[in-house]
């Protein structure tokens, strides 16, 4: 190639976003303790009430269960957004379920997304509607909307939100394409561009996942 | 074969498509990846090592060109 025809392995619409903190290895790992910390906290501040109330009079247990409600529920919404955060191809939030969607452009697409694919990770988006991709960061799971990355161990999930910016009615194997290519092209500027929704534990977002996203999850844990 | 394609709504569609001997199908392709930019496409060229570059300007060389749309966080 010719120099000066590559723009480089930045992401153009990281470049565009200057003021925001790009994404590293460091950032990543930080963003990890910190989400960690923030669970802990949550669960502080609800079962201490609940324990504090239960040792002072024991009949104040209902008060006392809405604290470990709490306790319980904030950590399981979170992980719960983290999980819905991909769209896999044929699930029911798919651009291929709309009213409208082209059969013919949906096979279209999804043969042109099984071209960039390896054989791995062809055969893995057939099963789960998932696409994965191996990155410096970790594993990649790509859906229509949405990414999860499972880092080096295989024991903690990032959840991002990234979509195409006007999708209109673009297949649901393109809105994977799109997403995959600018992965290709600049992981951690992807990640910079991506809104971070949630970090945690693999096996709490898992739990929350589709059922047929899951063993994408899986495959992704056991590949890093 | 090269192949310059943009991602739309059919699925894909190839824009044009050239070999290294060809200058006419090149140039042919280098105006078609113009106007796919000034509609504010983005070219992701595919290198052999299967991770992606952004480029400006049409290589000759090139085997697979893709035109996406810019991505957003959510």
């Amino acid at each position: 190639m010719e120099a000066g025809q590559a723009v480089g392995r930045r992401l153009a619409e990281a470049a565009a976003l200057g003021w925001r903190e790009g994404a590293t290895e460091r950032t990543l790992r930080r963003d990890g303790r910190r989400w960690t910390a923030w669970t802990g906290w949550v669960l502080f501040v609800f079962v201490t009430p609940g324990v504090v109330l239960l040792a002072i009079e024991p009949l104040t247990f209902p008060a006392a269960l809405l604290c470990f409600a709490h306790a319980y529920a904030v950590p399981r919404i979170q992980a719960s957004r983290g999980a819905r955060s991909p769209v896999a191809i044929g699930s029911d939030r798919s651009a291929s379920r709309l009213a409208g969607a082209d059969p013919r452009a949906e096979r279209v697409a999804l043969g042109l997304l099984g071209d960039l694919l390896g054989d791995e990770a062809r055969e893995l988006v057939a099963t789960t509607g998932l696409a994965m991709e191996r990155g410096r960061l970790g594993v990649w799971l790509l859906g229509e909307q949405g990414a999860i990355l499972v880092r080096p161990g295989g024991r903690r999930a990032f959840c991002w939100c990234v979509r195409i910016g006007k999708p209109d009615e673009l297949p649901a194997g393109d809105r994977v394409a799109h997403l995959l290519l600018a992965l290709r092209e600049d992981e951690e500027g992807f990640a910079t561009v991506a809104n971070l929704q949630f970090s945690g534990a693999v096996w709490r977002v898992r739990r929350r996942m589709e059922p047929r996203a899951r063993a994408a999850l899986r495959a992704a844990s056991c590949s890093t | 074969m090269a192949r310059l394609v943009r991602l739309d709504s059919t699925g894909h569609t190839e824009l044009a498509h050239w070999s290294g001997e060809d200058a006419e199908a090149h140039e042919a392709a280098v105006a078609a990846f113009r106007r796919e930019l000034d509609r504010g496409m983005i070219g992701s060229l595919t290198l052999p090592d299967g991770s992606a570059e952004v480029i400006r300007e049409l290589p000759a060389d090139a085997e697979l060109v893709v035109m996406r749309r810019p991505i957003a966080g959510g």
